[in-house]
Protein backbone atom coordinates (compact mmCIF):
# COMPACT_ATOMS: atom_id res chain seq x y z
CA UNK A 1 0.00 0.00 0.00
CA UNK A 2 1.29 3.47 -0.87
CA UNK A 3 1.86 6.21 1.71
CA UNK A 4 -1.28 8.04 0.58
CA UNK A 5 -3.39 4.88 0.81
CA UNK A 6 -2.05 4.18 4.29
CA UNK A 7 -3.00 7.67 5.47
CA UNK A 8 -6.40 7.26 3.85
CA UNK A 9 -6.78 3.85 5.51
CA UNK A 10 -6.14 5.31 8.95
CA UNK A 11 -8.40 8.32 8.40
CA UNK A 12 -11.20 6.01 7.23
CA UNK A 13 -10.77 3.80 10.29
CA UNK A 14 -10.96 6.84 12.60
CA UNK A 15 -14.21 7.98 10.95
CA UNK A 16 -15.76 4.49 10.95
CA UNK A 17 -15.02 4.07 14.64
CA UNK A 18 -16.58 7.43 15.49
CA UNK A 19 -19.59 6.64 13.30
CA UNK A 20 -20.16 3.50 15.38
CA UNK A 21 -19.38 4.82 18.84
CA UNK A 22 -20.86 8.32 18.84
CA UNK A 23 -24.41 8.40 17.32
CA UNK A 24 -26.15 6.70 20.26
CA UNK A 25 -24.67 9.19 22.72
CA UNK A 26 -25.18 12.08 20.28
CA UNK A 27 -28.93 11.45 20.03
CA UNK A 28 -29.31 10.37 23.66
CA UNK A 29 -31.77 13.11 24.60
CA UNK A 30 -33.95 12.70 21.51
CA UNK A 31 -34.89 9.05 21.74
CA UNK A 32 -35.02 6.11 24.09
CA UNK A 33 -34.68 2.45 23.32
CA UNK A 34 -37.87 0.41 23.84
CA UNK A 35 -37.90 -1.52 27.16
CA UNK A 36 -37.46 -4.86 25.39
CA UNK A 37 -34.24 -3.66 23.73
CA UNK A 38 -32.98 -2.26 27.01
CA UNK A 39 -33.61 -5.64 28.59
CA UNK A 40 -31.72 -7.37 25.76
CA UNK A 41 -28.75 -5.04 26.19
CA UNK A 42 -28.04 -6.52 29.62
CA UNK A 43 -26.81 -9.64 27.80
CA UNK A 44 -24.39 -7.77 25.54
CA UNK A 45 -21.18 -7.93 27.61
CA UNK A 46 -21.35 -11.67 28.30
CA UNK A 47 -22.42 -12.50 24.73
CA UNK A 48 -19.91 -10.30 22.86
CA UNK A 49 -16.87 -11.14 24.96
CA UNK A 50 -17.60 -14.88 24.92
CA UNK A 51 -18.07 -14.72 21.14
CA UNK A 52 -14.56 -13.24 20.95
CA UNK A 53 -12.87 -15.61 23.41
CA UNK A 54 -14.17 -19.06 22.43
CA UNK A 55 -13.19 -19.00 18.73
CA UNK A 56 -9.87 -17.35 19.67
CA UNK A 57 -8.85 -20.33 21.83
CA UNK A 58 -10.31 -23.04 19.58
CA UNK A 59 -8.76 -21.62 16.38
CA UNK A 60 -5.52 -20.06 17.65
CA UNK A 61 -3.71 -20.39 14.31
CA UNK A 62 -6.37 -19.84 11.66
CA UNK A 63 -8.93 -22.07 9.97
CA UNK A 64 -8.09 -25.38 11.69
CA UNK A 65 -9.96 -26.16 14.96
CA UNK A 66 -7.59 -27.40 17.70
CA UNK A 67 -9.86 -29.19 20.15
CA UNK A 68 -7.20 -31.30 21.83
CA UNK A 69 -4.87 -31.52 24.82
CA UNK A 70 -1.98 -29.98 22.87
CA UNK A 71 -3.65 -26.59 22.53
CA UNK A 72 -2.23 -24.35 25.29
CA UNK A 73 -4.77 -21.59 24.49
CA UNK A 74 -7.71 -23.88 25.20
CA UNK A 75 -6.18 -25.41 28.35
CA UNK A 76 -5.06 -22.07 29.77
CA UNK A 77 -8.49 -20.56 29.02
CA UNK A 78 -10.20 -23.37 30.97
CA UNK A 79 -7.79 -22.79 33.87
CA UNK A 80 -8.32 -19.01 33.73
CA UNK A 81 -12.10 -19.52 33.78
CA UNK A 82 -11.76 -21.72 36.88
CA UNK A 83 -9.48 -19.16 38.55
CA UNK A 84 -11.95 -16.38 37.79
CA UNK A 85 -14.90 -18.44 39.01
CA UNK A 86 -13.29 -19.19 42.37
CA UNK A 87 -11.36 -15.97 43.04
CA UNK A 88 -13.63 -13.40 41.29
CA UNK A 89 -10.41 -11.39 40.95
CA UNK A 90 -9.56 -9.90 37.55
CA UNK A 91 -5.87 -9.24 38.15
CA UNK A 92 -5.34 -12.76 39.55
CA UNK A 93 -7.11 -14.20 36.49
CA UNK A 94 -4.91 -12.25 34.07
CA UNK A 95 -1.58 -12.90 35.82
CA UNK A 96 -2.20 -16.59 36.69
CA UNK A 97 -3.87 -17.21 33.31
CA UNK A 98 -0.84 -15.85 31.45
CA UNK A 99 1.54 -17.83 33.68
CA UNK A 100 -0.50 -20.98 32.99
CA UNK A 101 -0.38 -20.28 29.27
CA UNK A 102 3.40 -19.79 29.18
CA UNK A 103 4.02 -22.89 31.32
CA UNK A 104 1.68 -25.04 29.24
CA UNK A 105 3.28 -23.87 26.03
CA UNK A 106 6.72 -24.65 27.34
CA UNK A 107 5.58 -28.01 28.75
CA UNK A 108 3.77 -29.05 25.56
CA UNK A 109 6.70 -27.82 23.50
CA UNK A 110 4.56 -25.89 21.01
CA UNK B 1 -38.07 13.22 52.65
CA UNK B 2 -35.51 12.70 49.93
CA UNK B 3 -35.53 9.53 47.89
CA UNK B 4 -32.85 7.08 48.88
CA UNK B 5 -31.80 5.73 45.51
CA UNK B 6 -28.42 4.37 46.48
CA UNK B 7 -27.19 3.39 49.90
CA UNK B 8 -23.65 4.43 48.97
CA UNK B 9 -22.53 7.98 49.80
CA UNK B 10 -21.70 10.33 46.90
CA UNK B 11 -18.01 10.68 46.08
CA UNK B 12 -16.01 13.82 45.35
CA UNK B 13 -14.70 14.45 41.85
CA UNK B 14 -11.20 13.50 42.92
CA UNK B 15 -12.39 10.24 44.44
CA UNK B 16 -14.33 9.39 41.29
CA UNK B 17 -11.23 9.95 39.14
CA UNK B 18 -9.10 7.88 41.49
CA UNK B 19 -11.64 5.04 41.65
CA UNK B 20 -12.07 5.09 37.87
CA UNK B 21 -8.32 4.66 37.39
CA UNK B 22 -8.06 2.06 40.15
CA UNK B 23 -10.90 -0.06 38.78
CA UNK B 24 -9.47 0.16 35.26
CA UNK B 25 -5.95 -0.76 36.33
CA UNK B 26 -6.33 -4.56 35.87
CA UNK B 27 -7.63 -3.92 32.32
CA UNK B 28 -4.60 -1.76 31.64
CA UNK B 29 -2.34 -4.63 32.69
CA UNK B 30 -4.30 -6.92 30.39
CA UNK B 31 -3.97 -4.54 27.44
CA UNK B 32 -0.23 -4.00 28.00
CA UNK B 33 1.14 -6.97 26.03
CA UNK B 34 -1.47 -6.37 23.36
CA UNK B 35 -0.20 -2.79 22.88
CA UNK B 36 3.42 -3.94 22.70
CA UNK B 37 2.55 -6.61 20.14
CA UNK B 38 0.60 -4.12 18.07
CA UNK B 39 3.53 -1.70 17.98
CA UNK B 40 5.91 -4.51 17.01
CA UNK B 41 3.64 -6.07 14.42
CA UNK B 42 2.67 -2.81 12.75
CA UNK B 43 6.32 -1.84 12.41
CA UNK B 44 7.12 -5.24 10.93
CA UNK B 45 4.30 -4.75 8.39
CA UNK B 46 5.94 -1.60 7.09
CA UNK B 47 3.95 1.16 8.76
CA UNK B 48 5.94 4.26 9.66
CA UNK B 49 6.22 5.23 13.35
CA UNK B 50 3.87 8.16 12.68
CA UNK B 51 1.24 5.86 11.12
CA UNK B 52 1.54 3.32 13.94
CA UNK B 53 1.07 6.01 16.56
CA UNK B 54 -1.79 7.75 14.77
CA UNK B 55 -3.67 4.43 14.73
CA UNK B 56 -3.32 4.02 18.48
CA UNK B 57 -3.99 7.71 19.17
CA UNK B 58 -7.01 8.24 16.93
CA UNK B 59 -8.48 4.87 15.95
CA UNK B 60 -7.99 3.56 19.50
CA UNK B 61 -9.44 0.13 18.89
CA UNK B 62 -7.20 -2.87 19.46
CA UNK B 63 -9.17 -5.41 17.45
CA UNK B 64 -9.60 -3.13 14.42
CA UNK B 65 -5.94 -2.11 14.55
CA UNK B 66 -4.82 -5.75 14.55
CA UNK B 67 -7.12 -6.62 11.66
CA UNK B 68 -5.79 -3.64 9.71
CA UNK B 69 -2.12 -4.49 10.13
CA UNK B 70 -2.94 -8.13 9.38
CA UNK B 71 -4.60 -7.21 6.09
CA UNK B 72 -2.59 -4.18 5.06
CA UNK B 73 -0.16 -6.01 2.76
CA UNK B 74 -2.80 -8.14 1.05
CA UNK B 75 -6.16 -6.34 0.97
CA UNK B 76 -7.87 -3.37 -0.62
CA UNK B 77 -8.82 -0.32 1.43
CA UNK B 78 -12.54 -1.06 1.42
CA UNK B 79 -11.95 -4.60 2.74
CA UNK B 80 -10.13 -3.26 5.79
CA UNK B 81 -12.77 -0.58 6.31
CA UNK B 82 -15.55 -3.18 6.09
CA UNK B 83 -13.68 -5.38 8.56
CA UNK B 84 -13.24 -2.42 10.92
CA UNK B 85 -16.94 -1.68 10.72
CA UNK B 86 -18.12 -5.23 11.37
CA UNK B 87 -15.68 -6.05 14.13
CA UNK B 88 -16.46 -2.80 15.95
CA UNK B 89 -20.24 -2.87 15.61
CA UNK B 90 -20.24 -4.24 19.14
CA UNK B 91 -19.39 -0.75 20.36
CA UNK B 92 -22.82 0.35 19.18
CA UNK B 93 -24.32 -2.19 21.57
CA UNK B 94 -22.02 -0.94 24.34
CA UNK B 95 -23.08 2.67 23.76
CA UNK B 96 -26.74 1.62 23.75
CA UNK B 97 -26.18 -0.15 27.05
CA UNK B 98 -24.63 2.93 28.71
CA UNK B 99 -26.69 5.69 27.10
CA UNK B 100 -29.19 6.10 29.95
CA UNK B 101 -26.32 7.06 32.24
CA UNK B 102 -24.88 9.81 30.01
CA UNK B 103 -28.14 11.28 28.69
CA UNK B 104 -27.98 14.21 31.13
CA UNK B 105 -24.47 15.25 30.07
CA UNK B 106 -23.70 17.99 27.51
CA UNK B 107 -22.32 16.95 24.10
CA UNK B 108 -18.78 18.04 24.93
CA UNK B 109 -18.83 15.31 27.57
CA UNK B 110 -20.69 12.71 25.54
CA UNK B 111 -18.32 12.97 22.58
CA UNK B 112 -15.07 11.98 24.37
CA UNK B 113 -16.89 9.33 26.42
CA UNK B 114 -18.18 7.77 23.17
CA UNK B 115 -14.98 8.19 21.15
CA UNK B 116 -12.89 6.45 23.82
CA UNK B 117 -15.33 3.63 24.63
CA UNK B 118 -13.51 0.29 24.56
CA UNK B 119 -14.36 -3.26 25.68
CA UNK B 120 -12.48 -2.68 28.91
CA UNK B 121 -13.98 0.69 29.83
CA UNK B 122 -17.41 -0.65 28.95
CA UNK B 123 -16.95 -3.56 31.36
CA UNK B 124 -15.80 -1.19 34.11
CA UNK B 125 -18.66 1.28 33.52
CA UNK B 126 -21.38 -1.32 33.21
CA UNK B 127 -20.46 -2.66 36.65
CA UNK B 128 -20.05 0.79 38.18
CA UNK B 129 -23.42 2.11 36.96
CA UNK B 130 -25.11 -1.08 38.16
CA UNK B 131 -23.56 -0.71 41.61
CA UNK B 132 -23.52 3.05 42.19
CA UNK B 133 -25.70 4.63 39.52
CA UNK B 134 -24.79 7.69 37.46
CA UNK B 135 -25.34 10.52 39.91
CA UNK B 136 -22.82 13.18 40.91
CA UNK B 137 -19.39 12.95 39.36
CA UNK B 138 -19.83 9.50 37.81
CA UNK B 139 -18.80 10.88 34.41
CA UNK B 140 -15.37 11.78 35.84
CA UNK B 141 -14.96 8.14 36.80
CA UNK B 142 -15.88 7.21 33.21
CA UNK B 143 -13.47 9.78 31.75
CA UNK B 144 -10.66 8.59 34.03
CA UNK B 145 -11.20 5.02 32.86
CA UNK B 146 -11.09 6.15 29.20
CA UNK B 147 -7.99 8.27 29.59
CA UNK B 148 -6.25 5.57 31.62
CA UNK B 149 -6.87 3.02 28.86
CA UNK B 150 -5.91 5.50 26.14
CA UNK B 151 -2.60 6.58 27.71
CA UNK B 152 -1.80 2.96 28.54
CA UNK B 153 -2.53 1.78 24.99
CA UNK B 154 -0.43 4.52 23.43
CA UNK B 155 2.44 4.11 25.84
CA UNK B 156 2.72 0.37 25.18
CA UNK B 157 2.26 0.86 21.43
CA UNK B 158 5.25 3.21 21.58
CA UNK B 159 7.24 0.65 23.58
CA UNK B 160 6.38 -2.03 21.00
CA UNK B 161 7.39 0.28 18.21
CA UNK B 162 10.80 0.97 19.77
CA UNK B 163 11.41 -2.58 20.99
CA UNK B 164 10.12 -4.09 17.73
CA UNK B 165 12.99 -2.53 15.87
CA UNK B 166 15.54 -4.25 18.10
CA UNK B 167 13.73 -7.56 18.89
CA UNK B 168 11.56 -8.47 15.91
CA UNK B 169 10.76 -11.87 17.47
CA UNK B 170 8.84 -10.49 20.45
CA UNK B 171 5.45 -11.80 19.37
CA UNK B 172 6.66 -15.38 19.83
CA UNK B 173 6.46 -14.77 23.59
CA UNK B 174 2.81 -15.74 23.40
CA UNK B 175 1.55 -12.58 25.05
CA UNK B 176 -1.48 -12.71 22.78
CA UNK B 177 -3.16 -14.83 25.45
CA UNK B 178 -3.46 -11.70 27.63
CA UNK B 179 -6.61 -10.56 25.84
CA UNK B 180 -8.28 -13.94 26.34
CA UNK B 181 -7.38 -13.96 30.05
CA UNK B 182 -8.68 -10.39 30.48
CA UNK B 183 -12.01 -11.10 28.81
CA UNK B 184 -12.46 -14.33 30.78
CA UNK B 185 -11.84 -12.38 33.98
CA UNK B 186 -14.51 -9.87 32.97
CA UNK B 187 -17.15 -12.36 31.82
CA UNK B 188 -17.13 -15.12 34.46
CA UNK B 189 -17.92 -13.03 37.58
CA UNK B 190 -20.79 -11.41 35.68
CA UNK B 191 -22.57 -14.70 34.99
CA UNK B 192 -24.97 -14.52 37.90
CA UNK B 193 -28.19 -15.90 36.42
CA UNK B 194 -29.15 -18.82 34.17
CA UNK B 195 -30.15 -16.57 31.24
CA UNK B 196 -26.69 -14.92 31.42
CA UNK B 197 -24.97 -18.32 31.34
CA UNK B 198 -27.16 -19.37 28.43
CA UNK B 199 -26.36 -16.14 26.56
CA UNK B 200 -22.61 -16.65 27.00
CA UNK B 201 -22.64 -20.35 26.06
CA UNK B 202 -24.81 -19.74 22.98
CA UNK B 203 -22.65 -16.82 21.84
CA UNK B 204 -19.44 -18.84 22.19
CA UNK B 205 -20.92 -21.85 20.41
CA UNK B 206 -22.43 -19.95 17.49
CA UNK B 207 -19.34 -17.77 17.02
CA UNK B 208 -17.21 -20.94 16.91
CA UNK B 209 -19.48 -22.71 14.42
CA UNK B 210 -19.56 -19.59 12.19
CA UNK B 211 -15.85 -18.87 12.58
CA UNK B 212 -15.25 -19.52 8.87
CA UNK B 213 -17.38 -16.53 7.78
CA UNK B 214 -15.44 -13.55 6.41
CA UNK B 215 -14.53 -10.40 8.41
CA UNK B 216 -15.26 -12.16 11.68
CA UNK B 217 -18.98 -11.75 11.11
CA UNK B 218 -19.37 -14.98 13.12
CA UNK B 219 -18.52 -12.87 16.14
CA UNK B 220 -21.46 -10.52 15.57
CA UNK B 221 -23.90 -13.33 14.73
CA UNK B 222 -22.77 -15.31 17.77
CA UNK B 223 -23.24 -12.27 20.01
CA UNK B 224 -26.72 -11.63 18.58
CA UNK B 225 -27.72 -15.28 19.08
CA UNK B 226 -26.50 -15.11 22.67
CA UNK B 227 -28.39 -11.90 23.40
CA UNK B 228 -31.54 -13.41 21.82
CA UNK B 229 -31.42 -16.60 23.90
CA UNK B 230 -30.68 -14.63 27.06
CA UNK B 231 -33.63 -12.32 26.46
CA UNK B 232 -36.08 -15.16 25.73
CA UNK B 233 -35.09 -17.06 28.89
CA UNK B 234 -35.20 -13.86 30.93
CA UNK B 235 -38.72 -13.01 29.73
CA UNK B 236 -39.89 -16.56 30.46
CA UNK B 237 -38.43 -16.43 33.95
CA UNK B 238 -40.11 -13.10 34.70
CA UNK B 239 -43.41 -14.53 33.47
CA UNK B 240 -43.05 -17.53 35.81
CA UNK B 241 -42.28 -15.25 38.74
CA UNK B 242 -45.31 -13.10 37.90
CA UNK B 243 -47.61 -16.16 37.82
CA UNK B 244 -46.32 -17.26 41.25
CA UNK B 245 -47.38 -13.94 42.78
CA UNK B 246 -50.85 -14.04 41.28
Amino acid sequence: MSETSLSLLILGMVLINLAIRYPVFLLADRFRFPPLIERALAFVPAAVLTAIIVPAVIFPHGPQAELDWHNPYLLAAILAAAISYFTRNLLATIVLGMAAFLLLRWWLGV
Amino acid sequence: MTAISTALPAMSRRDEIWHGLRDTFPMMVGALPFGVIFGTLATAQGLSPLQVMSMSLFVFSGSAQFIAVGLVTSSALWVIWAATFIINLRHLLYAANLVNHVRHLPQYWRFPLAAMLTDETFAVMELRYRQRGSEGYAHWYYLASCIGMWLNWNFWTLVGLVVGQSFPDLKSLGLEFAMVATFIGIVIPGLKTKPLWAAAITAGLVATLLHHLPYQSGLMLGALAGVGIGLVLDLRRKKLEASVYE
